[in-house]
C-alpha cells in the first residue's frame, strides 16, 4: 500500500476534544443503521465513517473513532481497522478541496500526468501535500472509474472529466476564485457517449 | 449493428428524464406484476433460458447462480448487487445507475422474487457519489409508488431496498470480500466453500450479481428469451455495454451486439484509434484484468466471452483499452501492477508480496533494466502467484504481465540491450 495518501496512513491522530455528533446527524445515524437488521449494527460502520468524516471538516480523528465504535457498540480496534482498510478515510486533516488525480492505464494513455503536473503548479503544492492556503489536499489514486472520460479528477465529491491542461487549470483558478465549476464532462459531453 | 429499438438502456447516455416518468415512458414497471405472477422457478428458468451470462466478469449464468439458491429455508435470503465498478477500463454501471436507475430497481425486485430474497442491498463504490445520489432519489420514488416496499407492484410480494456506500476499495469488487465490507468489516475475501447462496451475508442464503445482470432482466422477461437469444450467438446472446478508453478519437461507452467485431466496435463507435488503425499497439479488451491482445488479433476477434477465450484472453467487464504506438506498453502494465499492489488486501502472501514484488521488476522493465533471464524469472513468478491465492485478485494481477510478455518479449529483450550499450 503506498504511503503518505491520507486515507492509508496509518498515523491516527488525536484532535484533542471528544467528538459529538451533531443534531442532525444523530436523526441520521438512527435511520441507517435502521437499514441492517437489529442484531447487525456493525454494518452500519462505514456509513457512520463518512457522516464523522464530514462533520469533522474531512478527516477522522482518534475522537472520532472513539465516537462511533461507542454508537455502535464495537471495540474501537474493529473501527479502526476499517479506518484503516479503506481509502476514502482520510486520517490526517485535509485542504478544503482534496483533489485525486486519477493514474491509473486509462487515464495515463490520455495526458493524466500533465493534468497532475498542471494541478501541483496551480494549487502550488505538491502530490501527497497540502498547499500553504489550506486550499488544497493533492493525492494520486487508484481507476476512479469513468475511463471512457479520463484523464478524470475527482475534488471532494465531484468528478471533472475529459481534461486537458487549459481546463485543469481553469478548475482550479475558480475554486481559488470562489467561481462555481461544471461538474462532469469539460468538453461539452452530457456523459460518455461518442461525441 | 444493434438496432435501437433492441437496446435495452434506453437512455444510458443521460439525454432524457432518468427518473420515474422517463422510466416508464421507456417501459420499465410497465407490467411488473404480470411478471410476478410467474412463479420463483418459472423466472429463473426463463432467465437461464436466455443463456444470460454474468456481466460481471466471470461470465457465469445469470439463472444457474440463482437456481443454486436453497427453497423455502425459512431463513432471510439475500440479493446483493455488486455496484463497486473498479475494474481499471470499466464505466458502463456507472452509466445504468446516474442515466436508468430504474432499470436496475426493477431488476433488484424480480431478481429477489426468484431467489425469495425480500431484502437487497446495492453495494456502490464510494467514489461513485452523484451516483448515489441518483440512485437514492430513484429508489425513494419507488416506495413512494409502492413499486417496492410492502406489497410490491400490488404482488403480495414485500421487498426491501437499501443501498450502502463503500469506500475506496477495489477488493470489495470481489463478492466474498463485498460481504465482509457489508457487515462492517475490512474487506477481505472469505474462503470458498461455503459458497454464498449457502452462507452467505449475515450467514444466510445470498446471491451477488453485477449491476448490467440485473438491470437486462426485466427486459428479458418483457420482450421474451428468444429475443435476447436472436442477438449474439449460442452460449454469448444479448447485447453488451462496451467501455472503450485510451487511444482511441473518441472514447465512450455504448450498448451493442454481443460479439461485434472488435475491430468494428473501435471504428464505428469510438472514432477509430488514434493515429489510425496502423498505429495500433495492443488492446486490452475487458478490463485491467485480461490480458493483451496484439494487433493482429485485434484485426479478427469477436468481443464475447468464448471467443476472447480461445485468445488466452477475456470479456471480462468489457473494459477495452485501447494502446497506441506512441505510448510505451510496458508501462500501462507497470501502472496495472502499480494498481494491483496498491488494492491488495494483503490477506495472502503470494498476493500481499507477490503483487510488490511485480510491481518492481514491472519499474525496471520500462527502464529497460532487466535481463532475458530476469523476464522468465518475471514470467515464472506471476505463474507461481496464479491460483495460489483465496481470490482471484492474485490471477488478475499476473494475467496483463504475462500477456505482455507473451506478446512483446523480444521487444522488452531489445529495451534491456539498448539500455545496456547506452551505459
Amino acid at each position: 500500500m503506498s504511503g503518505t495518501h491520507p486515507g492509508l496512513s496509518n498515523n491516527f491522530i488525536h484532535s484533542g476534544e471528544k467528538f459529538e455528533w451533531s443534531k442532525d446527524n444523530a436523526k441520521s445515524i438512527k435511520k441507517i443503521i435502521s437499514k441492517y437488521p437489529s442484531e447487525r449494527k456493525q454494518s452500519a460502520v462505514m456509513p457512520l465513517l463518512y457522516l464523522a468524516q464530514e462533520q469533522n471538516n474531512n478527516w477522522i480523528s482518534i475522537e472520532c473513532i472513539e465516537t462511533v465504535a461507542e454508537t455502535l457498540e464495537m471495540p474501537k480496534i474493529r473501527v479502526t481497522e476499517v479506518v484503516s482498510f479503506y481509502s476514502m478515510y482520510n486520517t490526517q486533516p485535509v485542504g478544503k478541496n482534496l483533489v485525486q488525480v486519477c493514474r491509473t492505464s486509462p487515464c495515463w494513455l490520455r495526458g493524466s500526468n500533465k493534468v497532475t503536473d498542471t494541478i501541483c503548479k496551480q494549487a502550488k503544492c505538491g502530490i501527497n501535500e497540502t498547499s500553504e492556503d489550506n486550499l488544497f489536499t493533492v493525492v494520486e489514486v487508484e481507476c476512479l472509474g469513468a475511463c471512457s472520460n479520463g484523464p478524470v479528477v475527482q475534488i471532494n465529491n465531484d468528478f471533472f472529466e475529459d481534461l486537458d491542461e487549459e481546463s485543469t487549470k481553469k478548475i482550479i483558478d475558480n475554486i481559488k476564485n470562489n467561481i462555481p465549476n461544471t461538474i462532469g464532462s469539460q468538453k461539452g459531453r452530457k456523459s460518455s457517449e461518442n461525441a | 449493428m444493434l438496432s435501437q429499438k433492441d437496446k435495452v438502456f434506453q437512455n444510458l447516455h443521460g439525454f432524457e428524464d432518468a427518473f420515474l416518468e422517463g422510466a416508464l415512458k421507456r417501459g420499465s414497471w410497465s407490467n411488473t406484476k404480470e411478471i410476478l405472477s410467474k412463479s420463483q422457478n418459472d423466472i429463473i428458468e426463463l432467465v437461464k433460458s436466455s443463456q444470460l451470462r454474468g456481466r460481471g466478469g466471470a461470465g457465469f449464468s445469470t439463472g444457474l447462480k440463482w437456481s443454486f439458491m436453497p427453497k423455502d429455508t425459512g431463513k432471510q435470503h439475500y440479493l446483493v448487487v455488486n455496484a463497486d465498478e473498479s475494474e481499471p477500463g470499466t464505466c458502463k454501471d456507472r452509466e445504468i445507475i446516474r442515466n436508468d436507475p430504474h432499470t436496475l430497481i426493477e431488476g433488484c425486485l424480480i431478481a429477489s422474487y426468484a431467489i425469495q430474497a425480500t431484502k437487497c442491498y446495492i453495494y456502490i463504490r464510494g467514489e461513485y457519489h452523484y451516483e448515489y445520489v441518483q440512485l437514492e432519489k430513484a429508489i425513494q420514488e419507488a416506495y413512494d409508488k409502492n413499486l417496492i416496499g410492502k406489497n410490491a407492484c400490488g404482488s403480495g410480494f414485500d421487498f426491501d431496498l437499501y443501498v450502502h456506500r463503500g469506500a475506496g476499495a477495489y477488493i470489495c469488487g470481489e463478492e466474498t470480500a463485498l460481504l465482509e465490507s457489508l457487515e462492517g468489516k475490512k474487506g477481505q475475501p472469505r474462503l470458498k466453500p461455503p459458497f454464498p447462496a449457502g452462507v452467505g451475508l449475515y450467514g444466510m442464503p445470498t446471491t451477488i450479481n453485477n449491476v448490467e445482470s440485473i438491470a437486462v432482466v426485466p427486459t428479458i422477461l418483457r420482450r421474451g428469451q428468444d429475443w435476447f437469444k436472436s442477438i449474439g450467438k449460442e452460449n454469448n446472446t444479448g447485447t453488451k455495454i462496451f467501455c472503450i478508453s485510451g487511444n482511441v478519437n473518441n472514447p465512450c461507452t455504448v450498448e451493442e451486439e454481443m460479439g461485434i467485431p472488435l475491430q468494428e466496435l473501435i471504428e464505428k463507435h469510438a472514432g477509430g484509434v488514434e493515429g489510425g488503425w496502423g498505429n495500433l499497439k495492443a488492446i486490452i479488451p475487458g478490463g485491467s484484468s485480461t490480458p493483451m491482445l496484439p494487433k493482429k488479433v485485434c484485426e479478427t476477434v469477436l468481443m464475447n466471452f468464448d471467443d476472447l477465450r480461445a485468445y488466452g484472453s477475456g470479456l471480462g467487464t468489457a473494459g477495452v483499452i485501447v494502446v497506441n504506438e506512441k505510448n510505451d506498453i510496458a508501462e500501462v502494465i507497470e501502472r496495472f501492477a502499480h494498481f494491483y499492489k496498491h488494492e491488495s488486501c494483503g490477506q495472502c502472501t503470494p498476493c500481499r508480496e507477490g503483487t510488490g514484488w511485480m510491481f518492481r521488476m514491472m519499474q525496471k522493465l520500462v527502464r529497460g533494466e532487466i535481463s532475458p533471464e530476469q523476464i522468465e524469472l518475471l514470467e515464472n513468478v506471476t505463474k507461481q502467484i496464479e491460483g495460489h491465492t483465496i481470490c482471484a485478485l492474485g490471477d488478475a494481477a499476473a494475467w496483463p504481465i504475462q500477456g505482455l510478455i507473451k506478446n512483446f518479449k523480444p521487444e522488452l529483450i531489445q529495451k534491456y540491450n539498448k539500455k545496456l550499450k547506452a551505459s
